[in-house]
């Protein structure tokens, strides 16, 4: 099985392999921008050539009560339990938009600390359960 | 192993035992929905729009997985040259795609109250995507291709490039920020899905394995027959 033929099959069959693996890997290195669906507050303070007229995403935790609303917006803060950004939107929130879940917002920076959305998106969290789980699982944090 | 796929013994296999794969199937199926759609609990944040997941995460598993067979395959063909490898790729790719399209579809059912859009150019459904694009590129291929070999060699050549799209699919939640939550289930860690939901899907996961081996059978079983047949028409 392994004669010669074969042999330089593998071989040929590696290096393209490693070829494309090669391509397929600068090519999302350098989309790396495009790839990112957000970035987190800290990703914002950190991140140097920032616009402030680009459509960007932020992604974060809704914090806890920090919900307000007002005449004609509603301001909440996107954290990642590092740091912080305020958020201004107005317009209908999704169904699952409330304190201490996920949520992306798109829209602009009218600073660092500061960000005007137009679309709110609810983030889902990889944790499945029934609500009696989740009461008790309330219960046992307080 | 493989030698159960060889043309005598496949096509020896006996209706009685496929009756029993059918039969398998459709209870795995059955129970499943049941509890999928009736006896398991919503949940705590998106109540019962849960229920898409146990026909969206069976689906997704099986578009990755059979593409991944397809792919390995396809290897296997172009440098072991085994006649068989290059059909069973060939057989799998309908219900492979079939599923692409609806882990998509659901995915996109399920976003909507979720997150609140049917789409977003995230890495993981724009990966998911492009896989269902290379589905599609592979299953042509053999279509519109005359000659065996010419179409053989240029579809192992996308089922390879294509293979390498599935890391991409199953770690792009990892590797960037991404709309579509993280896994649930993996292999270092202890599932983030509770038991009375996690047993509904792990039987509506069988049920689908099933159905797509007996897919694949009833397929391959024809691809043996028409290229046999083909080798004799050339023959004569």
């Amino acid at each position: 099985m392994m004669s010669k033929k074969v042999r330089s099959r593998i071989i040929i069959m590696t290096f393209l392999l490693g070829l494309v693996i090669a391509v397929v890997y600068s090519v999302l290195k350098s989309l790396e921008e495009n790839v990112v669906y957000f970035l987190s507050p800290t990703e914002i303070i950190i991140k140097e050539n920032i616009s402030f007229n680009k459509k960007i995403r932020v992604g974060g935790l809704v914090k806890e009560n920090s919900i307000t609303n007002d005449q004609t917006s509603v301001n909440f803060i996107v954290t990642d339990l590092n740091n912080e950004i305020i958020v201004s939107y107005s317009g209908s929130l999704p169904n699952l938009f409330s304190e201490g879940k996920g949520v992306v917002v798109e829209g602009k920076l009218r600073d660092k600390k500061y960000f005007i959305a137009n679309k709110i998106l609810a983030k889902h969290d990889e944790n499945y359960m029934p609500p009696e789980v989740s009461k008790i699982l309330k219960k046992t944090k307080e | 192993m493989l030698k159960n796929f060889f043309p005598n013994k496949i096509l020896s296999f006996s209706n009685k035992l496929f009756g029993f794969l059918i039969a398998l199937m459709v209870l795995f199926v059955f129970v499943g929905l049941i509890y999928a759609l009736f006896l398991s609990p919503p949940d705590f944040t998106q109540g019962d729009s849960v229920r898409i997941m146990y026909v969206h995460v069976p689906a997704s598993f099986i578009a990755l997985g059979c593409f991944g067979f397809m792919g390995i395959a396809s290897v296997c063909a172009l440098i072991f040259k085994i006649k068989i490898l290059p059909l069973m790729a060939k057989s799998l790719a309908p219900v492979g795609s079939v599923f692409a399209l609806l882990s998509i579809v659901t995915g996109s059912l399920w976003g909507k109250p979720t997150w609140g859009t049917w789409w977003a150019w995230d890495a993981r459904l724009t990966s998911m995507l492009i896989l269902l694009i290379f589905y599609i590129v592979y299953i042509s291929v053999w279509k519109f291709v005359d000659n065996y070999e010419n179409a053989n060699k240029v579809s192992s050549i996308i089922a390879i490039i294509g293979l390498l799209n599935l890391p991409v699919i199953k770690y792009s939640v990892d590797w960037w920020n991404t709309l579509h939550q993280t896994s649930s289930i993996t292999l270092t860690s202890a599932p983030t899905i509770h038991y009375t939901m996690l047993i509904p899907l792990v039987i509506m996961l069988i049920g689908t394995i099933l159905y797509t081996l007996i897919v694949f059978l009833m397929r391959y079983k024809t691809e043996i027959m028409k290229f046999k047949l083909d080798k004799k028409n050339k023959e004569n």
